[in-house]
């Protein structure tokens, strides 16, 4: 048996013994598990499959073993991911440290600093949050004024930061500040300190979708230790945008991920009818449904094509550039169509008269607004795109 | 589910390029429409391409061609959709060549492909009725007549119809105008006695004919599959028409990106380019997102009759030509538009291409047909 199939025997074996029954069914929302100091479990199987995902290291399963990571090399985390999927595993963990704050953590962050912090991102313990956005700096996020002062082996923290996500149920915070006042990209740091420091406070802000995943975040003479800067003292504009790219390939993601268990167009049926032939009984709305379906289809083959010329060494991978923003286009016109469909079964907002799933769904309409908001605005990322792949002139 | 280009494919392209470019550019196609040439496309370019081996790519080899798949042929249409170049290859070879090889009984392929690979023959498909795409829409009759049939009919938009020497005909042996069942295809000489051919002058300049048939007599032979079933091969056929034409498409919607990214980075207006004008970024990226999903769609869509996954050609075929209609719709637009005044001259090349493009929405389906289908096929 060459060294991979043993793998997949292994890796097989193990899942087999140690994932939990409950853990092989398609994740459900309120059981989601983001981990942290007071993780809360909605069911115990999850409990129990963090913890042994995270002391495998397979929560992150290319990061290296002595970081808690599971060490895998790309032929064998692609053999880990064909088995999770064989068996309908759900992810462990969702984690903003899994997904944003690691990679940059690996490539940016000293030796004392991943010993510190990786371990625990694997394993849940710590829940991250991200301090970019200020009431001032959205779009223009390098003019952010949040200002960190030097005072002896500590900075002292001044300022507020707004979408913070989940920030009042977060443990650590990797923060921008502003360490230089005297030039804008230049004078930006990149740092990380515990929220329950003395002189944090976060008050959640309640959106149009009526939830609150989102927070003003507050420091008030907030002492960090100086030992906690990644990277070098206002250079850290270069960590937060390459940050951003892991951010937003996660958010493009939401254009395949959150597809709907039962297809768009079966439910439609059940909230319009059908015609003598099996048809749709609305012309307009069948063939919107249908065009939705083919950008859906291209979309997902423009992820997976953009993955075969990376694997292949081919191209620069330019495609991907578009990802989010295509991805966050094709949710919300997912999510039109869906409330579009249900005509006022779609846009009740609670109590008698709608069900838990139409409830959803009109939630689900409000928040999809945000995908061309967060992670950088649709607008922005076109500047980007304008400039950097397609090469158009600034001036 | 290849979404990359192997060598011999990479290869193919390029000398597709080289020689569409070399022999066929935009000026050729000019010079042919101004000159009201009675074929409509250059012969001395067929005989490069068929010296190439294209007429016979997707041909099998026992029939004399090269048998080198679909995704090919695809690639030289993409090549050709760049320059705009007229060739029988579309009427002859994607859509007749594939008719006679799904379609046709020993004789008739042993008697047509290999003639079709040397680019001696030439054939059409005489479908359309009406001036809506709609391949089951059939009332041109074929009736039992002595040792075969008579066929009466007028065809409309058929490709190539003035300079084919041999027409595929959709006639209707059985059931009513719109059924999918009762269509019967029949190989008719164009020259054959009741045959009236009248080219027609499209937008795009291309070749297409309006042609009718009174008392046409064929022989029993001259059947192009069973009786009644002719829809069994008029659907996959008509499927890679249309995946061969989204190729091409792709190729003028690229085109057409191009010469327009490079005129917004070159032409100035209050004393900057015009491309640095943020409303401009933002469509020009929107073309751009555009053209990625039509590359990654129709590479998945050209590759599947080459891996076998026959039966998810009639789903793919139409959602490439769906998506590459709306770009090209998109493109060939914008195009016009953010060359500003020169892009309405005759003089300028871009106007071809916006002529061309909605010409090839309409052929073998355009993007509102394609979505009727998609629902259909997926049940809804």
């Amino acid at each position: 048996m060459s060294g991979i199939d043993q793998f997949r025997a292994e890796t097989r074996a193990w899942l087999e013994e140690n994932c939990p029954a409950s853990m092989r069914s398609p994740m459900v929302a309120e059981e989601t598990v983001w981990g942290g100091r007071n993780a809360t479990f909605a069911n115990p199987d999850s409990k129990l499959w963090l913890e042994r995902m995270g002391t495998k290291g397979w929560t992150a399963p290319m990061w290296p073993a002595q970081y808690g990571g599971g060490g895998l090399s790309m032929a064998e985390n692609t053999v880990l991911e064909s088995e999770l999927r064989r068996i309908k595993a759900r992810p462990a963990l969702a984690s903003f440290g899994l997904w944003m704050l690691g990679p940059v953590l690996l490539e940016f962050a000293n030796e004392e600093q991943k010993l510190e912090h990786l371990p625990k991102i694997v394993r849940g313990e710590i829940r991250w949050c991200q301090g970019y956005s200020e009431p001032g700096a959205g779009s223009d996020l390098a003019g952010l004024q949040t200002k960190a002062v030097r005072d002896g082996d500590d900075y002292v923290i001044n300022g507020q930061k707004v979408w913070t996500s989940y920030a009042d149920q977060c443990d650590w915070i990797f923060c921008l500040v502003r360490t230089d006042t005297t030039v804008k990209h230049n004078g930006i740091s990149f740092i990380l300190f515990d929220m329950q420091s003395p002189g944090v406070s976060v008050k959640p802000i309640k959106l149009i979708s009526g939830e609150s995943p989102f927070c003003e975040t507050f420091f008030d003479d907030v002492r960090v230790p100086a030992r906690d800067q990644v990277g070098e003292l206002n250079k850290g504009w270069t960590i937060a945008k390459r940050l951003l790219q892991h951010e937003r390939t996660n958010i493009g993601d939401f254009g395949t991920a959150q597809s709907p268990q039962v297809p768009m167009h079966e439910q439609a049926k059940k909230y319009i009818g059908e015609d003598a032939l099996g048809r749709l009984d609305d012309a307009a709305m069948r063939r919107e449904i249908a065009k939705y379906q083919v950008r859906q289809k291209a979309y997902g083959l423009t992820y997976a094509r953009v993955g075969q010329e990376l694997k292949a060494g081919l191209g620069d991978g330019a495609a991907s550039s578009i990802l989010k923003a295509v991805g966050a286009e094709l949710n919300k016109h997912r999510s039109e169509l869906m409330i579009d469909m249900m005509g006022t079964q779609g846009i009740g907002w609670q109590g008698d008269g709608f069900n838990d799933w139409e409830i959803m769904q009109t939630r689900g309409w409000l928040r999809s607004k945000a995908n061309s908001i967060e992670g950088g605005t649709t607008e922005i990322n076109k500047n980007v795109v304008a400039k950097n792949v397609l090469g158009l002139p600034t001036k | 589910m290849a979404l990359i280009l192997n060598e011999e494919q990479i290869l193919l392209k390029d000398s597709a390029k080289d020689l569409m470019t070399a022999a066929a550019p935009v000026s050729q196609f000019r010079a042919l429409r101004d000159a009201k040439e009675e074929l409509g496309y250059s012969k001395d370019l067929w005989t490069k391409m068929v010296d190439m081996g294209w007429a016979g790519i997707c041909i099998p080899e026992e029939f004399g061609g090269l048998d080198f798949g679909f995704h090919g042929l695809g690639l030289v249409l993409e090549e050709s959709g760049r320059t705009l170049a007229a060739s029988p290859l579309v009427a002859s070879i994607l859509v007749s060549a594939s008719a006679i090889t799904l379609g046709g009984n020993d004789a008739q392929k042993k008697a047509l492909l290999p003639k079709l690979a040397e680019g001696t023959l030439l054939m059409a498909l005489a479908l359309d009725e009406t001036s809506h795409f709609s391949p089951h829409k059939i009332a041109t009759q074929a009736q039992a007549s002595g040792n075969g049939y008579k066929i009466s009919g007028d065809k409309v938009f058929v490709l190539d119809g003035h300079i084919a020497d041999k027409l595929i005909v959709a006639t209707r042996t059985s059931g009513k105008t719109n059924d999918r069942a009762g269509i019967t295809l029949f190989l008719v000489d164009r020259a054959a006695t009741g045959v009236t051919v009248t080219r027609t002058q499209m937008v795009d300049s291309r070749n297409a004919a309006r042609i009718s048939f009174a008392d046409v007599q064929v022989e029993a032979s001259a059947m192009l599959g069973e009786l009644d079933k002719g829809a069994d091969i008029l659907d996959p056929v008509l499927d890679r028409a249309a995946l061969g034409l989204a190729a091409e498409m792709l190729g003028s919607s690229l085109e057409v990106f191009e010469r327009t990214l490079a005129y917004l980075k070159e032409r100035t207006q209050f004393e900057t380019k015009i491309g640095s004008f943020q409303s401009l970024q933002h469509r020009a990226v929107d073309m751009y997102c555009n053209l990625e999903l039509s590359k990654s769609i129709l590479m998945d869509a050209l590759s599947a009759l080459d891996e076998g996954r026959d039966a998810d050609l009639p789903v793919l075929a139409s959602s490439a030509k769906a998506q590459l209609c709306e770009t090209l719709h998109q493109i060939s637009s914008e195009g016009v538009q953010m060359h500003g005044g020169i892009g309405m001259t005759d003089e300028y090349e871009i106007g071809f291409f916006l002529k061309r493009a909605r010409v090839a929405e309409k052929t073998f389906g355009d993007a509102g047909y394609h979505y009727d289908r998609l629902a259909t096929l997926n049940g809804f």
